[in-house]
């Protein structure tokens, strides 16, 4: 079932756009992580998808009932979801009081509140700090106080800004744990955005890239990594090398490109003539001596031209003609005994080439 | 002891008067506390409500108001005290009340002189609020109501900074009280115009045993507001 279904959507403040034609949709039970670079609009869609805020323009259904037509509706929308955002935000009360104010708001049986406050104060670890003020704990204790918030009133969908960015290990471990956990156990639906590619990918099924104020691409993980639409993603999902080449020719299912001289097989259908290659610095291998063929459909020789180190891996500069960048471990570098100026043997398979459109 | 210096004889009387309990220095400034406090809260029942309504609604013109009311912090006292004196005169539409040179006309006149400051202290301490926890409360579902008494209540330490602060104004200031009061002995007479008139007369020991207690006051305001401060 989808829960979230979302058409145009535009946002603007004054006279600054800040969203436009945003789509998208999202099925019960799903974990979602929208990434992109701060200022892509990620918050802004967050809050407008909780109905905190309306929409300048576009569609919006949540659980199936369209936002834009109920507007006396969005209370009790809004009562089935929660959020919890980046700052830890806690009032000027006992941590009890902070836990029971969604629950209150809602008008629950007060033997209820008790319960399921010290429930959820148990299940983050702070139920000694129960009568505490709760704006004198540290900053990881008042976010986990905000997700037991959160939490007590157990909505059906939780959003999650950038909850983790200002927090120390442990507490991002036990938020993490407790999301994923409540996903698993409830199908809660969760939309988390971050800025943070490994925990998008660590956490979420589906990933979408938000780049200037819009979802540029959504799809599982490892195809937005492998396979970006276009520059601007690959360039934030962190592909080091971007190649302008020309298709020449197609043989055996592979495209062939040539930049500045040099040939390399692509297993990606040809987008266009003019391209460019994205190419993982991870997926391309070096070696000493020339390596049999069949390890990779691209096999050349080059020249080291830089060696940069970024424990634990080494950003590797090689010269074929174009200059690329392998990412290698600390470990295979000593191995390899790099050094600048040396011949190595590169090896890269026809699938790590991906095309887009130049 | 240095004989003969006025000002460390008056210091020594002075303190012999507050240490006797002078039933003339006791008088006036139970009448001072009396006149202020009861003014503090008049001005707090109708200028929090008010401020409260002008943060919460959104009307034309809402910026225009705000900035007036901060130009009004610094509303000369001696103006208000000629406004509401020639309101209360016989003159004046509310002459019939007879409150000209009464503890009840200078109540009024240090009300009017402090609405504006309580009015946007507290529209200051609800803006306090951030735009995070407000998103916060409308997130935890909230309805219009509820956000309303949550942000007050959270806003709460630095409202009562705000009455405070009016309170200070209101027993430091000499204009009105001098003006609306009229400042007569067992009357009207209270601390600041008391001590204007007994400096004026030289009865210097007076003055200070009054100007002691003042500064006392005074420092105690200062005390319960840092208390709030902190919290």
């Amino acid at each position: 079932m989808t829960v979230i279904e979302a058409h145009g959507i535009r946002k603007v403040y004054g006279t600054l756009e800040v969203l436009h034609d945003v789509d998208l949709s999202v099925s019960e039970g799903e974990i979602l992580a929208l990434i992109g670079p701060s200022g892509s609009g990620k918050s802004t869609l967050l809050r407008l998808l909780d109905l905190i805020e309306p929409a300048s323009g576009g569609e919006l259904s949540v659980f199936g009932i369209d936002t834009v037509a109920e507007r006396g509706r969005w209370l009790d929308l809004r009562r089935r979801m929660g959020m919890l955002f980046q700052r830890p935000i806690v009032f000027n009360s006992s941590v009890y009081d902070n836990v029971a104010m969604g629950l209150r708001y809602r008008r629950a049986p007060s033997g209820d509140i008790d319960r399921k406050v010290k429930e959820a104060l148990e299940a983050v670890g702070l139920s000694r700090y129960i009568k505490s003020r709760a704006t004198d704990l540290s900053g990881g204790e008042q976010q986990r106080v905000a997700l037991s918030r959160v939490l007590v009133t157990e909505p059906e969908i939780l959003f999650l800004d950038e909850p983790t960015a200002n927090l120390d290990p442990g507490s991002t471990a036990t938020i993490e744990r407790i999301v994923t956990g409540l996903n698993r156990e409830t199908g809660m639906t969760v939309i988390i955005s971050t800025h943070d590619l490994a925990q998008g990918q660590r956490l979420a099924h589906r990933v979408g890239v938000m780049i200037e104020g819009t979802i540029a691409q959504t799809g599982p993980s490892h195809e937005i990594f492998r396979e970006p639409k276009d520059r601007r993603i690959a360039r934030f999902v962190g592909v080091q090398n971007i190649i302008p080449g020309r298709v020449v020719a197609q043989r055996e299912g592979f495209t062939v490109v040539e930049a500045k001289g040099k040939e390399i097989l692509s297993a990606t259908p040809p987008p266009s003539d003019e391209v460019e290659m994205i190419v993982r610095g991870e997926d391309i291998s070096l070696h000493r001596r020339e390596p049999g063929h069949d390890e990779a459909e691209n096999v050349f020789p080059a020249t080291v031209t830089a060696i940069d180190p970024t424990a634990p891996f080494v950003n590797v500069t090689i010269h074929c003609g174009c200059d690329i960048v392998a990412l290698v471990t600390a470990r295979r570098a000593e191995a390899l005994d790099l050094r600048e100026g040396m011949e190595v043997w590169v090896s890269l398979q026809a699938k790590a080439v991906h095309l887009i459109q130049r | 002891m240095v004989n003969g210096n006025p000002i460390i004889e008056g210091f020594i009387e002075a303190v012999e008067l507050i240490i006797a309990l002078d039933p003339q220095v006791v008088e006036i400034t139970i009448r001072s506390l009396y006149i202020s406090l009861t003014a503090t809260f008049f001005a707090a029942l109708i200028a929090l409500p008010l401020g409260a309504l002008i943060y919460f609604y959104d009307f034309r013109g809402k910026h225009a108001v705000v900035s007036t009311l901060q130009t009004l912090y610094a509303l000369p006292t001696v103006i208000v005290g000629l406004i509401v004196f020639l309101m209360l005169s016989n003159i004046g539409p509310f002459g019939f009340l007879r409150l000209l040179y009464t503890p009840g006309g200078m109540i009024v006149a240090q009300t009017v002189l402090i609405i504006p400051l309580l009015m946007g202290l507290t529209i200051s301490a609800l803006s306090g609020i951030d735009r995070d926890k407000r998103y916060t409360i409308t997130a935890l579902g909230a309805s219009r109501l509820q956000t309303v008494t949550t942000i007050i209540a959270e806003a709460r330490f630095a409202v009562m900074a705000g009455v405070l602060l009016g309170f200070g104004r209101a027993i430091a200031e000499v204009g009105t009280v001098m003006i609306v009061g009229g400042n007569i002995r067992g009357a009207t007479r209270v601390l600041t115009t008391a001590i204007a008139l007994n400096t004026s007369m030289a009865n210097y020991s007076l003055s200070i045993a009054l100007g002691i207690i003042l500064l006392a006051v005074a420092l105690g305001v200062n005390i319960a507001l840092s208390l709030v401060q902190q919290r």
